[in-house]
């Protein structure tokens, strides 16, 4: 069997989830109920065979290395590889790197150590169900000197606006890269490269003075190198803003949309907390709602996602909206069009109605 | 390197008043309250009870259990030293060995395992009840008093003292008799099948009964009613949390039921006191607009289309449109079909219902229905098993 190595590149997430990002990385977002972000590609390389992963993280980690601490939960706890997280702590007085490229010069070890021949490298906001031995395959058979991964949207959406677009000939071998906006072939930012490619890749950019892996490595050298395009159709949704966010964990309260992501042979592992089976009490009345262990629910909750922990007092109401693990919403509160980051405790009576384009959203530890 | 406290945890029970629930796996391994199985009880009461090295003495169908008990990292007994082991029958080159055969036998067996920590006390543990104790309360009782044993007792009703082992107590606790299923009971102490022992004199009387050619090697029946007679020094230490023995299809049944009153005696969401288990990492429960559900514990990995009623659903358990599942147990993986009706079951895990079957008996005196076999496919007629 090839070996793939994995490494999980933060540094192009902004932190754009306005208060969700305030003290976290997006990678460590909390999403659909139980997972943070990070959880689906480290899930997708897990499953994937992958056994050695590194995350390129650059600021707000905290809460993302304590979420992932040895990689136990996605079984990445190996002697062999295992979950590396490296932060920036760079002491070499000859680095001459910029941008990315700083990650990968200083911990080029990660990629010379490795036993595997290739290398993944993906953000995590693409949220999806990939098996990247598809993606390696094709890679073999294409001849090709990087893969990248797309999605073909039906429409694209305003969190599309920013990502890059593939234009490629019948055979699957990409032409162009742009993003040109009546082009649907949305770029998911995962690729596929051989292990010493990538090395000289790193090396040809810092060299040059370049400061971004995939704009000045990949897509500027083209025509020169040949870039296959591999097209992933399964559940997708890319997470870059309050806005996607919002409607894309709606999205899972559909259940076809939601057997999609989860998968019983391709499981989303994430840390496991513990928690009871929830208790509805006689009084509770929950309708299409994704809800959590731990929670007990006495009051109303329609249209939502309750994470890990929850209380619901009696008499309260939750329309459309996303409440963080251990939430605490008092009698007769109403919540509707709202997210509601962790910890908070919204008292009795309370009203807060946010835009069902628009939700308002709550900060961490608030207490309304 | 020594422990002060080893305990040894009796789970090769067959359950046999558990039918066929217990047809493929051992008593300790049924499952309970939403996502637990009943080991895991003893089990992270030991692990709070800051008690590091517990063994697990198997025998009858073990795979379950002994896949489920690993190294013990799902409760924190994955240890440099000490840690949990599982400790099945084993042949011995001259003794010749095979089955356990009683309760002492099987402590008796493990001498040598015991040893090895040089413990000051033994914490002898069954994985046949439901309950949260602090057992480093009990050891501390066990030390002030300079006791040789000392029994962890329940009071019970008196009307139902007749069913347990029971304790006879003078006025400073020390046990001064004891009878098994009494039919005019004496006292209502009823024995919790939790001892702690001082090791060197257990082991003396382990050794004493290995000897004897009749004894039956049981801690009831053998060892307690033997130190009694020498005049030990035996003191009964008096629980009084929620402790319920679910040797029986009703019982296990009413056990589930407790939990779901609105104070419950055993709270599950108690962050102090964690019971924890195996954590199967399914996504969260997935609760359509048709669904209706009121007083309920469910987990994760279910998807709930139909109707829920004064019921305990475990993880990935599907439940179709139309369905209603009133004063039930429905075990992992049970996939229930459409328009289905279960009052008053227990359905065990993996099961599959037919769309439109009908489960169970509304009367409040009726019997608790079990449905329970793994490939059972229940057509329109049920499948029905009848328990006391």
């Amino acid at each position: 069997m090839d070996r793939i190595a994995g490494i999980i590149n933060l540094d192009h997430e902004q932190d754009v989830l306005d208060e969700l990002t305030y003290f976290r990385c997006s990678a460590a977002v909390p999403f659909a109920g139980r997972y943070r972000m990070i959880d689906f590609i480290i899930s997708n390389m897990s499953n994937s065979r992958i056994p050695s992963i590194a995350v390129f993280a650059r600021r707000k980690y905290r809460s993302l290395m304590d979420h992932l601490e040895q990689g136990k939960a996605w079984d990445m706890d190996r002697k062999q590889g295992g979950l590396f997280i490296l932060p920036p702590d760079w002491n070499d007085p000859t680095d001459i790197s910029k941008g990315d490229l700083q990650h990968f010069h200083n911990n080029i070890d990660f990629i010379t150590r490795t036993l595997a021949d290739y290398i993944v490298i993906s953000g995590t906001q693409n949220i999806c169900n990939i098996n990247f031995r598809d993606v390696l395959k094709e890679h073999k058979q294409s001849g090709a000197d990087v893969t990248v991964v797309y999605k073909k949207v039906e429409e694209l959406q305003p969190e599309h606006n920013r990502s890059h677009k593939l234009t490629m000939d019948e055979d699957g071998r990409v032409i162009d890269i742009h993003n040109d906006h009546r082009n649907t072939n949305v770029y998911m930012d995962m690729f596929i490269v051989e292990k010493d490619y990538l090395y000289e890749m790193v090396e040809d950019c810092i060299a040059h003075g370049c400061s971004h892996l995939f704009l000045d490595g990949i897509k500027a050298k083209l025509p020169g190198i040949h870039i296959h395009a591999f097209q992933y159709e399964g559940s997708y949704a890319l997470i870059n803003s309050v806005e996607s966010y919002y409607r894309h964990s709606k999205r899972l309260l559909n259940e076809v949309d939601h057997e999609d992501l989860f998968k019983q042979d391709a499981p989303i592992f994430t840390k496991v907390k513990n928690e009871p089976p929830t208790k509805y009490s006689p009084d509770s009345h929950v309708t299409n709602a994704l809800v959590a262990n731990g929670c007990s629910i006495e009051g109303h909750v329609e249209d939502s996602i309750l994470f890990r922990g929850v209380k619901v007092a009696k008499g309260a109401v939750i329309k459309n909206s996303i409440i963080m693990q251990r939430c605490q919403i008092d009698s007769n509160a109403v919540l509707e069009n709202v997210i509601v980051d962790k910890s908070c405790h919204i008292s009795s009576d309370r009203t807060l109605i946010g835009a069902p384009e628009k939700p308002y959203v709550v900060a961490k530890r608030a207490s309304i | 390197m020594k422990k002060e406290c080893v305990a040894m945890l009796l789970a090769g029970g067959q359950g046999t008043r558990l039918k066929s629930l217990t047809k493929q796996i051992a008593k300790p391994a049924v499952y309970f309250g939403g996502k637990y199985r009943i080991i895991d009880f003893p089990l992270s009461n030991c692990t709070n009870s800051g008690i590091d090295t517990v063994g697990v003495l198997t025998q009858y169908e073990p795979m379950i259990l002994n896949s489920y008990i690993g190294i013990g990292s799902d409760w924190d007994l994955d240890r440099q030293y000490g840690g949990v082991s599982v400790l099945p029958p084993y042949v011995q080159s001259e003794e010749g060995g095979g089955w356990y055969t009683g309760t002492a036998n099987a402590i008796y067996r493990n001498i040598k395992f015991l040893t090895q920590y040089d413990p000051e006390h033994v914490l002898i543990l069954s994985g046949d009840h439901i309950y949260k104790m602090d057992y480093s309360e009990m050891l501390e009782y066990h030390k002030q008093s300079e006791a040789d044993a000392t029994i962890s007792v329940i009071e019970v009703p008196w009307e139902e003292a007749s069913r347990f082992g029971l304790m006879n107590t003078n006025e400073s606790g020390v046990i001064t008799d004891f009878d098994e299923k009494p039919e005019h009971p004496k006292s209502n102490l009823a024995s919790m099948g939790v001892y702690i022992f001082r090791w060197d004199v257990l082991k003396r009387y382990l050794m004493d009964d290995a000897d004897k050619e009749n004894s039956s090697n049981d801690f009831g029946k053998d060892i307690i009613p033997a130190m009694l007679g020498d005049h030990k020094r035996m003191m009964a230490y008096t629980f009084d949390g929620y402790w319920k023995d679910v040797g029986t299809v009703t019982s296990l049944w009413e056990a589930n039921m407790d939990l779901l009153e609105e104070d419950p005696a055993l709270e599950l969401n108690d962050h102090s006191w964690r019971i924890y288990s195996k954590n199967p990492n399914q996504p969260p429960q997935y609760i359509s607009h048709k669904a209706s559900i009121h007083n309920a514990l469910i987990s994760e990995g279910s998807r709930i289309h139909g109707t829920i009623e004064h019921s305990v659903i475990f993880d990935g358990v599907h439940v179709g449109e139309g369905s209603v599942i009133k004063d039930s147990v429905i075990m992992p993986e049970a996939k229930i079909g459409r328009n289905v009706t279960i009052n008053r079951a227990i359905i065990s895990a993996d099961s599959v219902i037919e769309d439109g079957s009908v489960i169970g008996d509304t009367s409040p005196s009726s019997d608790i229905t079990l449905v329970a076999d793994e490939e059972s496919v229940i057509a329109k007629s049920y499948l029905e098993q009848s328990v006391n």
